[in-house]
């Protein structure tokens, strides 16, 4: 369980994080919506120790990790996948050595396993024969395809997707929604996503919470969203220019 | 008057700032250096991106650099020393300042440029947060085979450029000149120290770590698209050519203050 509480940031003069509170439960899928520019990736960013919050706690099983020294931290990332949203590849390196970096690094397992592991998380996100070739000679969809089998490939037990649908066609985007569904059935992942495609959020949420002004400002079931009476909440789901949020 | 001192206190503030910032990163290149040799691939295409694939605009350049020299040694020599000193002239100069410094100036801005828009474009396309989200330590990864490459191939560079610098000067001694070979190569030889290579050499491990570390310096702490990547790429080379020749007074007084 990832446990967010009170937590601050700020970049400069400009604060984006006035204090949220969220908790991330086992084996659900929990979506953070919110405009663009809210902070949603910062906070991704924090719970995996990239950025270290100004005050507040979070908590990974009962653990703060805002108390950690970095080799601690560094650890701790093993538990950890995280798809970014351009997929972040390696561009000099191919395929085969992307997904396969964490394992080789950390020494998990012999070379031929390595490359056996790399084959079975390519196949489990619909992907074959594309070992041995560079990121630029990929699509945009295969991009976030072979981004998601560098995630999965350490077998995480948390994956944090970072925009996991934009830049997409709707069909690539809806293919990689199925992949993440899939993900989290089999491998029993405990998923964070943050996004601002309401089709995405609905489709592979167990949980949706929307950021607005640097708070959670809900949290709940789909089905909770679409019927909360909150007019922020209503505006941004249904993606209204007029409304309490201003352009 | 108040609008002065605020300027002059963020700029303070700012400098502080980015001193710090690097002396946490050379601190984190020392941690990392025993690890090297996880990596041995990583370190062997630095050094051949860094010394073998430079060599041809070293040549170039120091083959020059000696012949101007020597053009120059002569042009004043006339009438007052005599032309056998020559070779010591351009000896000295290449081997303890031009060889060493020229190289390192050169080096700077082929590949400290390149260090820094390589890592630049990584950092600004998330590829640097993709390294840490791995567990692994960008400074191990990506600092520590620069900064041996620098380190090692500089003084491999400045041998090569004092020779070819030496034999540019022997060239022009010859045919512009009109002095033999053995003479100019005797005054080489006539007030040779090792000292002063040693000092060069010296001179030339300080420039590769300059260039290796303020690269990635510049590279990490890049922000924004490609207009990012492109002032950092600028404050890579200008911030290496001015501790370049910062430090070549340092060295210099050390070894032959």
């Amino acid at each position: 369980m990832i446990e967010i509480i009170d937590v601050h940031k700020s970049f400069g003069p400009h604060r984006v994080l006035r204090g949220v509170n969220l908790t991330i439960e086992r084996g659900m899928t929990t979506t953070i919506i919110g405009r663009s520019g809210e902070g949603k990736s910062v906070l991704l960013k924090i719970i995996i120790g990239l950025f270290k919050p100004d005050s507040g706690v979070v908590r990974i099983d009962g653990d703060d990790i805002t108390k950690y020294r970095r080799e601690r931290i560094i650890t701790l990332r093993r538990r950890f996948g995280f798809l970014f949203q351009s997929a972040a590849l390696f561009d000099s390196m191919t395929v085969d050595e992307n997904v396969g970096l964490g394992l080789r690094e950390h020494n998990v397992y012999p070379e031929n396993k390595v490359r056996e592991i790399v084959r079975q998380k390519l196949e489990a996100v619909g992907l074959e024969g594309v070992e041995d070739k560079k990121p630029a000679d990929l699509s945009g969809g295969m991009r976030k395809r072979v981004g998601l089998a560098r995630a999965i490939a350490m077998d995480p037990e948390f994956v944090l997707y970072d925009e996991p649908t934009t830049g997409l066609d709707p069909i690539m985007a809806d293919a990689i929604n199925d992949l993440i569904i899939e993900m989290k059935n089999r491998l029993k992942l405990t998923s964070v996503a943050v996004t601002h495609d309401m089709t995405s959020a609905y489709k592979i949420s167990d949980r949706i919470a929307m950021l607005y002004d640097g708070r959670i400002i809900f949290t709940g079931a789909p089905q909770e969203l679409k019927s909360s009476d909150s007019e922020v909440v209503q505006q941004f789901i249904h993606g209204r220019a007029i409304g309490p949020i201003t352009a | 008057m108040l609008i002065i001192f605020s300027i002059i206190k963020r700029r303070s503030a700012n400098f502080i700032a980015q001193v710090g910032e690097l002396s946490i990163l050379v601190w984190r290149l020392f941690k990392a250096l025993p690890l090297m040799m996880k990596n041995p691939h990583l370190t062997s295409e630095q050094m051949l991106q860094m010394g073998v694939n430079s060599l041809p605009l070293i040549l170039l350049t120091s083959i020059f650099t000696g012949a101007v020299s020597a053009v120059q040694a002569a042009y004043q020599f006339q009438g007052f020393v005599p032309m056998r000193y020559l070779g010591t002239t351009v000896g000295k100069a290449v081997i303890i300042e031009l060889g060493p410094v020229l190289t390192a100036l050169v080096v700077a801005g082929r590949v400290g440029a390149s260090i820094a828009a390589e890592l630049g474009t990584m950092k600004v396309t998330e590829q640097i947060d993709a390294l840490e989200t791995m567990a692994l330590d960008p400074v191990r990864y990506l600092v520590v085979p620069r900064f041996f490459a620098g380190i090692t191939m500089l003084p491999v560079l400045t041998i090569f450029a004092d020779c070819v610098a030496i034999i540019g000067g022997l060239i022009v001694a010859v045919l512009a000149v009109n002095i033999s070979p053995t003479t100019f190569l005797n005054g080489v030889k006539l007030f040779f120290n090792m000292q002063d290579l040693w000092g060069g050499l010296a001179k030339s491990l300080v420039f590769g770590a300059i260039i290796s570390i303020i690269g990635c310096y510049q590279g990490f702490r890049t922000t924004g698209g490609a207009e990012g990547v492109g002032l950092s790429t600028t404050r890579a080379v200008v911030l290496s050519s001015i501790l370049i020749l910062l430090s070549d007074y340092v060295v210099a007084s050390i070894f032959f203050g």
